[in-house]
């Protein structure tokens, strides 16, 4: 059959929707989707949130047609299908010498997901952002199939870098691989005791891929106190095999709760020495750390969870600085928290990154945490900063538009693509992306 | 690993996953089916992946003139050559209670279609004196049922080929493994009510890989099928034949 009745949801798993699937495993076969009329594209569904959701419509479901198709080692580009893994890319590739220049936090995301959400990685501060290093991609339309690059057609290639899939449905897409020393990673982790101590190593640290996991409920003198991690990639080294597990139901709601969280994170802090270490890991256990516990987000039980995610500029430290203390004092947040200085580098007009500092938190679905999430919302808005839209699920249309100045120009190219609306998601419906003021 | 694999029917999902396994392991890959395009697609995949030779070549279970040329290329290779059968086609039990004449294009895709190719193969794969025949044969072959017998009967006929060629390749070295998988989560699967325990393409195909290299004659993927099965095929006649599964 073409079309699958289905209830679906992100990867928050807070919000869901039902509709139709269509699920096309050759060109062939998507063509004739196509034939029914447009429907919003989704991946692995890996955006937190809503942006691969579409309640009541229909949605394609890319994941199938993810062939890579072509490599000039000479020039490191890498055409694939753009339902294709990073993380198979980088199984693939990395024995060979090279990697996806830009890899996000999960490998299962797909390489069209990357794009519709301009995904950054642990590189940014030097790499820039995913659809930076895409020189051209294959865009179904309306009316038909676009070659889009970032020098033939740069308003539309901006519009759709980032542009949460409203162009088009991005069907191939050709990526610059960057070169590497080999398949595994030299990962130097060393304690940070506290927020000055945190932001102090991540400016000054030079490393290629630099992150820090941050104890989201240390308070007072140990606010902000965390694990930074840099990175190298290696060779002639053997990492250990780490087992994959599978989170086989949903937790129950205690498994998350404060005081857990809390011993887990002190146990999780005191597990890298005080005098710090340097290990080597597997390219993926380095980059994708959560994905060997497959459907993690079952720990946070049925009801799901949210992830805030927001970015501020380099000049309002101190405001990221308050909101760390007021999710540290709630005692609300989860184990996975990630601090990391962002470059300036963005490919699109709403692409997330901007040059300053990026922290990330879960929370659980309650309606403490929704509360929380929206004063933080405030927060970074008030900071100059911006949500992610690859994370949030709580946000509403006005509170963004302040935050993409670019929102203009997108919509400009969006209403020429997409004239009917017949690619719009619950996400661009919710925060009125797609509607004027 | 200096083998072969011809994959047939290699459009599938279970045939795309198994070609990417033997793939990473360095096998040449000779991808067959009717969809040139999208054969050429996973050829470039596979060969991405690591296989040390990737082609997509002609191949149609209705028209045996494409399959001696298969044949002959892979005998280009050295070493070991294998083939994995993933071809058959399940019309509507409906469509063909309409139409009985598309039987005969059932029986050809899902079993003399492949037995003549395979057919053609033994001789290779006992002058080799060695080469694993993968057969995909179906759980629908184990009763027939009111809902799909035409289907299942063509892919009865193709398991007890199988074993016949098992008993024939075992003597020259050779070995046949005989799978017949449940439900699978593939093109022909997606939207039909009643599934269960619906298992992924490459779940299946790493069962695939593990039975060709242990030597397992014939295999039940998932595992449990095997008992479903068992359940089934011992249901008495007078009760099975009035019932609705």
């Amino acid at each position: 059959m073409l079309w699958k009745t289905t209830d679906y949801a992100g990867w928050g798993r807070a919000l869901t929707a039902t509709g139709e699937i269509a699920r096309p495993e050759r060109q062939r076969a998507l063509e004739a989707v196509l034939k029914e009329g447009m429907a919003p594209a989704i991946g692995m569904r890996r955006s937190y949130g809503d942006a691969a959701l579409n309640d009541g419509g229909r949605v394609i479901d890319m994941t199938r047609l993810d062939r890579m198709l072509d490599f000039d080692p000479a020039t490191g580009i890498l055409e694939v299908e753009a339902g294709a893994r990073v993380g198979e890319i980088a199984a693939a590739f990395g024995p060979k010498g090279w990697l996806p220049a830009v890899m996000p936090g999960t490998g299962f995301a797909t390489v069209g997901g990357c794009i519709g959400q301009d995904v950054h990685g642990k590189n940014h501060h030097h790499a820039g952002s995913f659809a930076q290093h895409v020189t051209s991609l294959t865009l179904m339309t309306a009316n038909g199939p676009v070659e889009v690059t970032p020098e033939g057609t740069p308003a539309l290639f901006r519009a759709t870098a980032g542009g949460v899939g409203q162009t088009g449905i991005i069907t191939k897409a050709k990526m610059r691989l960057t070169p590497c020393k080999g398949d595994v990673m030299v990962v130097t982790e060393r304690r940070v005791t506290d927020w000055d101590d945190h932001i102090a190593h991540l400016d000054a640290s030079t490393a290629t891929y630099t992150v820090g996991w941050i104890d989201a409920t240390a308070t007072g003198a140990a606010l902000g106190r965390g694990i930074l991690e840099e990175g190298e990639t290696g060779s002639g080294l053997m990492a250990k095999k780490v087992k994959f597990r599978k989170v086989p139901r949903d937790a129950p709601n205690f498994a998350l709760s404060a005081p857990v969280v809390r011993l887990f994170n002190h146990a999780y802090y005191r597990r890298v020495p005080s005098s710090g270490r340097t290990v080597v890991r597997r390219i993926g256990d380095f980059f994708f750390p959560l994905d060997k516990i497959h459907d993690w987000n079952r720990l946070y039980g049925k009801r799901g969870f949210h992830q805030f995610q927001c970015v501020v500029p380099l000049d309002a430290v101190d405001a990221l600085r308050d909101m760390l203390e007021t999710i540290a004092s709630s005692g609300l947040a989860s184990p996975l928290a990630v601090l990391k200085r962002m470059g300036p580098g963005r490919a699109g007009y709403l692409s997330f990154p901007m040059e300053g500092y990026t922290l990330a938190v879960d929370f659980p679905n309650r309606a403490e945490a929704r509360e929380l999430i929206r004063r933080l919302e405030d927060s970074a808005a008030d900071a100059g900063g911006r949500l992610y839209f690859a994370k949030d699920s709580l946000a509403q249309g006005q509170k963004i538009r302040a935050m993409y100045p670019d929102l203009p120009d997108w919509q400009e190219e969006v209403a020429k693509a997409d004239p009917t609306g017949a690619l719009m998601t619950d996400l661009v419906r919710r925060l009125s992306l797609r509607s004027a003021a | 690993m200096n083998s072969t694999w011809i994959i047939l029917g290699a459009t599938s999902s279970m045939a795309r996953a198994f070609a990417r396994a033997v793939s990473a392991e360095g096998s040449a890959v000779l991808l067959g089916g009717r969809d040139s395009e999208d054969l050429a697609a996973l050829a470039s995949d596979c060969k991405l992946r690591g296989a040390r030779v990737a082609e997509a070549v002609a191949f149609d279970a209705r028209n045996p003139k494409t399959f001696a040329k298969i044949i002959a290329r892979a005998e280009e290779e050295e070493g070991e050559i294998n083939a994995a059968v993933f071809v058959g086609s399940m019309p509507e039990q409906a469509e063909i209670d309409a139409d009985p004449s598309l039987i005969a294009g059932v029986v050809m895709d899902s079993h003399t279609g492949p037995a003549t190719f395979l057919q053609m193969l033994a001789p290779v794969i006992e002058a080799r004196g060695g080469g694993t025949v993968i057969g995909v044969a179906s759980v629908a072959g184990d009763r027939g049922r009111i809902g799909n017998y035409v289907y299942g009967s063509a892919k009865a006929g193709f398991a007890t080929y199988l074993s016949g060629l098992r008993n024939r390749l075992t003597r020259a070295g050779g070995h046949v493994v005989t799978v017949k998988p449940g439900f699978v989560d593939t093109a022909m699967t997606w939207g039909l009510p009643g599934l269960f325990l619906v298992a992924s393409p490459e779940a299946v195909a790493g069962d695939l890989l593990k039975a060709a290299k242990k030597k397992r004659n014939t295999i039940y993927t998932p595992f449990f099928w095997r008992y479903i099965m068992l359940i089934i095929r011992h249901i008495p006649e007078p009760i099975f034949k009035k019932m609705k599964i």
